[in-house]
């Protein structure tokens, strides 16, 4: 039998068909929902008087709109409450399991999932949201979708797909002391372009991706989309069964031995063939601070920003100048020397318990700039919230000056109240710098939690390692 | 959904590389539980001078001069011309439901972040790549100050202009789908057999996968 990738594998598993064009009927296994893109795909439903294919499989929960203070208030942006009240009537309607706002179970929707152990190794698992990709960390296959697919998998449990081509992305050695999964995936897409992933599925592989966390594999693939990849996946360990056994939703007791055994498959074998193949160094990598208007550009601690002359594409130069505008930086300065006005803890990539204990161990003890206006931390959900509360750690943000939050997207991209004024410098621990992204006219840096917060105590960014 | 089978409209050359969803309909936008009425935000940040916001008459919002949508050139223009990875980031359908609502019935580019190709075909939107050296040609041509004109057919897969003669590639079922105008879910659900075989030989295999909780 030849050897497949664990892409392969997953493929395979979840083929329902092909049709005479060669294009798969993929079978979806989890389809996570929020108020922003499924409205539209619900009353698709409705007007073709279709009905749910598989109830169960969905889960919902409100993440975008919702507002980080004052809950008992409601929400306030008459547009907002509207969409994240017709979420809570959708879902009542369709019988769907939701979380709303009063529950403690309520968060970002790539948050919430693998915390109850919704997502599941082996799974196909889906989201009106790119960065369902997050969930590749359980060797499930896992991408976003639009609105139109959204209702498709409702309606029939399935999506059409054609199959992408498989790329291997090995990071061999040990990353050094300071450096995140977050610093990982941001050089991995410096190396590899926003596009360099585009029409693949990527693999994550090698000594420094297993000796991340299940929190740490989260945030690497989460970021995945903003290399252009469909998805990211890591093989199934240790770690994986670790964190997954015992969850409301995961295989009970007498079904778990035969759920571990067929997860034990899910890896790439030896001699398995990718159409592509990256190696990193993990020892060669600093933490990151991206300076630009896309995940691409982005460089190490100790570097400078680029020249704009050091292009030897035009187009790529035209992209560098116009960023350098928007971003209100000079050429050639020091990443050390950029100050900041805001500093954003939070996002579906960086706002676990891990992300927020990195976050805290760096300020205890310590003051935030007064030079930075807001230092905004928000977990990535209720139960975060709460063990968050439990170990200690909002009261070490609220004692360094942080505003320690109520859980939900926020200002990773600012469609609630929480955002950026024209201008605004900020350092944030989300996943994209595009223009406008956190507010119009605000300028994202991406960094990893520890490199955040080591911002907001000095006003400007820092060398973790050497702080 | 709308059917394409052949196109001529002017082309409206955007010259950036990464545009990002989020530039295409700000996430202000997003709020509405509608699929409509996207189009005059499309290119909200860059389109008008000042910060918009749902609910505002955009008639009456300053107009950026400098921005390419606001050349009297392309005014009606139904093709747009871009560059690599054009739609990358968030996979709001938000952006292919503006882009149609504003009138752009085909995007030519040399690349396309996946999500958002994906959607364009699912509101008769066909998207198109090409080399970047014709990319390239393509965009001096529309800079030039009689606004270029292409005939895009999708059954012969060419491109047709004064002194244009090009091939496109496009997925045989997307073409297929697209030229018909076909409900994706309507094909699927002629298929309920086969998912309702799947799903018995899965759950022996998994049954944890179907289990309520």
């Amino acid at each position: 039998m030849a050897a497949k990738t664990l892409y392969d594998k997953l493929w395979e598993q979840h083929l329902v068909r092909e049709d005479e064009h060669g294009a798969g009927l993929l079978y979806i296994d989890r389809h996570l929902i929020h108020e922003v893109t499924s409205p539209q795909a619900f009353e698709g439903l409705r007007i073709a008087g279709r009905k749910l294919w598989r109830t169960e499989t969905n889960l919902a929960t409100p993440d975008h709109n919702v507002p980080t203070v004052d809950r008992h208030l409601g929400i306030a942006d008459p547009v907002s409450r509207l969409q994240v009240e017709t979420l809570a009537k959708n879902c009542a309607d369709f019988s769907i399991t939701e979380f709303d706002m009063s529950d403690a179970r309520q968060g970002i929707v790539h948050v919430v999932g693998p915390e109850e152990g919704a997502t599941l190794p082996g799974m196909t698992v889906v989201c009106g949201d790119s960065h369902t990709s997050t969930h590749g960390a359980f060797g499930a296959l896992a991408f976003g979708i639009g609105t139109s697919e959204v209702e498709h998998v409702m309606a029939t449990q399935c999506l059409i797909q054609k199959k992408s081509r498989s790329m291997l992305v090995h990071v061999d050695g040990k990353a050094g002391e300071g450096v995140t999964a977050k610093d990982i995936v941001l050089a991995i897409i410096g190396k590899m372009g926003t596009a360099g992933g585009t029409g693949y599925v990527i693999e994550f592989a090698g000594e420094a991706i297993r000796n991340l966390s299940m929190e740490g594999r989260m945030t690497l693939c989460n970021m995945t989309i903003e290399a252009g990849a469909r998805a990211g996946i890591v093989a199934v360990d240790e770690k994986t069964l670790d964190y997954v056994k015992g969850r409301p939703f995961a295989p009970p007791e007498n079904l778990w031995s035969q759920a571990v055994s067929a997860w034990s498959d899910l890896h790439s074998d030896e001699g398995a063939v990718f159409d592509k193949i990256i190696h990193l160094d993990a020892t060669q990598i600093e933490p990151q601070v991206t300076w630009g208007t896309s995940p691409e550009m982005v460089v190490g601690i100790r570097d400078r920003l680029p020249e704009a002359g050091s292009y030897s594409d035009p187009v790529k130069e035209n992209g560098a100048i116009n960023a350098f505008k928007y971003m209100g930086l000079d050429q050639g300065v020091k990443v050390t020397d950029i100050l900041l006005d805001k500093v954003f803890i939070g996002s579906c990539t960086n706002s676990r318990i891990e992300d927020l204990r990195a976050a805290a161990a760096v300020i205890k003890g310590r003051k935030k700039s007064p030079s930075v206006k807001l230092a905004l931390v928000v977990p990535g959900s209720g139960l975060v919230k709460q063990q968050a509360e439990e170990e200690g750690l909002d009261k070490i943000f609220t004692a360094a000056g942080f505003e320690w939050r109520e859980p939900g997207c926020s200002m990773c991209l600012a469609m609630n109240a929480d955002r950026l004024q024209a201008g605004e410098r900020c350092a944030s621990t989300s996943n994209r710098n595009f223009e406008g992204r956190q507010g119009p006219g605000g300028r994202t840096h991406l960094v990893s939690p520890a490199m955040a917060a080591a911002a907001a105590i000095a006003g400007h960014f820092v060398d973790i390692r050497e702080f | 959904m709308k059917a394409y089978t052949q196109h001529t409209g002017i082309v409206m050359p955007l010259d950036r590389a990464n545009v990002d969803t989020d530039a295409i309909i700000p996430k202000q936008f997003l709020k509405s539980i509608k699929r409509s009425g996207f189009g005059p935000n499309l290119f909200d940040e860059w389109r008008y001078l000042d910060q918009g916001e749902p609910g505002m008459d955009n008639r009456k919002r300053p107009l950026n001069p400098d921005f390419v949508l606001n050349d009297a050139r392309y005014q009606g223009a139904s093709i747009l011309l871009a560059r690599e990875n054009f739609g990358c980031g968030s996979s709001r359908e938000h952006a292919p439901w503006a882009l149609e609502d504003y009138g752009f019935h085909t995007i030519i580019a040399s690349s396309f972040a996946d999500i958002f190709y994906n959607n364009c075909f699912k509101n008769g939107i066909l998207p198109i790549v090409l080399e970047e050296k014709i990319i390239e040609n393509l965009f001096d041509l529309s800079a030039a100050e009689q606004a270029l004109q292409l005939t895009i057919d999708l059954a012969t897969q060419s491109i047709k202009g004064a002194s244009i003669l090009l091939d496109f590639e496009v997925e045989a079922h997307r073409k297929h789908n697209l030229m018909n105008g076909l409900d994706d879910i309507g094909l699927t659900l002629q298929c309920a057999e086969d998912i309702r075989q799947y799903e018995m030989r899965r759950k022996n295999a998994a049954p944890w996968l179907f289990r309520s909780v």
